[in-house]
């Protein structure tokens, strides 16, 4: 099994993908999991750190929670825009964040997600440190972005990959 | 606009309404672009039509097609997920290229960024305070319309 498909979720979802770009029928489902196992074994080929997903029942809280947070940074980040960048109430900077999050799977979710949301860029990881430096597009709310994001997304991604 | 007027009007309102929204993120991120002052600030500016702009139009779209061909049409997914993946990696590699500019003397830098973390400081230094940064302060020639704020900024 783990021999033919290396990696199965990758294989499922491109599967998945062929059948829906074409319309379904037997010969394409072959030619869907033959490509999708070839992908597979390409993939094994580079030796990524295998995500292990332990608990499933986060990734839903944690998509709700991003989509809800992208839709609030949107609505703040066009207003910044439709005011104009020059208005006084408006101050974007860099911060810096800790994180203990070390899978580099999680991590590349994360700085997915940071990049994602409007108002926050992911700029820099420093391994040894565990060190973010993110950028962030107006600070005036103030936040207190170290524990936002640890409470808020650091969090689910801890339960979920460690 | 052919395809609008086949549908019942309510489902062709609610269409053009995630379309009109979509678009105008994304328009709205493209004028972002155009008048922010700094790299980094327009870093930001694209992730308006690249989150909800793009979800909303794919919702329309979706929507749209499947109500005229009378089954569910989701290829549109395939390329929201492949915006999602694609586009933060552009972003993170532009602003790890601005961040090496501009921390470099010799190449010219626009703005003043905070230096990178070294070693020898990373076992228990508190988080280095930031506030100075950002606002893309330095070349005043290349950024014509910057902030000029005093060192004491909070």
């Amino acid at each position: 099994m783990t021999r033919l498909v290396p990696h199965p979720l990758l294989s499922l979802a491109l599967v998945l993908m062929w059948l829906i770009l074409t319309r379904f029928s037997m010969g394409h489902l072959i030619l869907g999991t033959l490509i999708a196992l070839l992908a597979g074994w390409t993939v094994e080929r580079l030796h990524p750190p295998r995500p292990r997903i332990r608990r499933w029942t986060a990734i839903p809280m944690l998509m709700g929670i991003v989509a809800w947070d992208i839709l609030k940074s949107n609505i703040s980040v066009a207003r910044v825009l439709l005011l104009g960048p020059n208005h006084p109430s408006f101050h974007s900077g860099f911060v810096e964040v800790e994180l203990t999050l070390r899978d580099p799977n999680g991590l590349a979710l994360l700085a997915i997600i940071m990049t994602a949301t409007p108002g926050t860029a992911w700029l820099e990881y420093d391994q040894p440190t565990g060190r973010v430096l993110l950028h962030v597009f107006d600070l005036r709310s103030e936040d207190d972005w170290q524990s936002l994001i640890r409470d808020r997304y650091e969090r689910l991604l801890l339960e979920i990959f460690e | 606009m052919n395809h609008l007027s086949d549908l019942p009007p309510v489902a062709a309102i609610v269409i053009a309404v995630f379309v009109v929204l979509g678009s105008s993120l994304a328009l709205l991120g493209s004028v972002g672009l155009l008048r922010l002052k700094s790299f980094y600030q327009r870093l930001h500016a694209p992730t308006l039509s690249y989150s909800y702009g793009t979800l909303l139009i794919i919702i329309g779209s979706m929507a749209m097609f499947s109500l005229l061909e009378e089954r569910p049409v989701i290829h549109e997914l395939i390329i929201g997920i492949f915006m999602l993946i694609t586009t933060p990696i552009s972003l993170l590699m532009l602003g790890r290229a601005a961040l090496r500019r501009d921390r470099d003397a010799k190449l010219g830098h626009d703005e003043i960024v905070p230096p990178r973390v070294t070693p020898s400081e990373a076992p228990a230094q508190p988080l280095r305070d930031l506030s100075n940064y950002g606002e893309g302060r330095l070349d005043k020639g290349l950024l014509s319309s910057t902030k000029d704020q005093p060192e004491s900024e909070p």
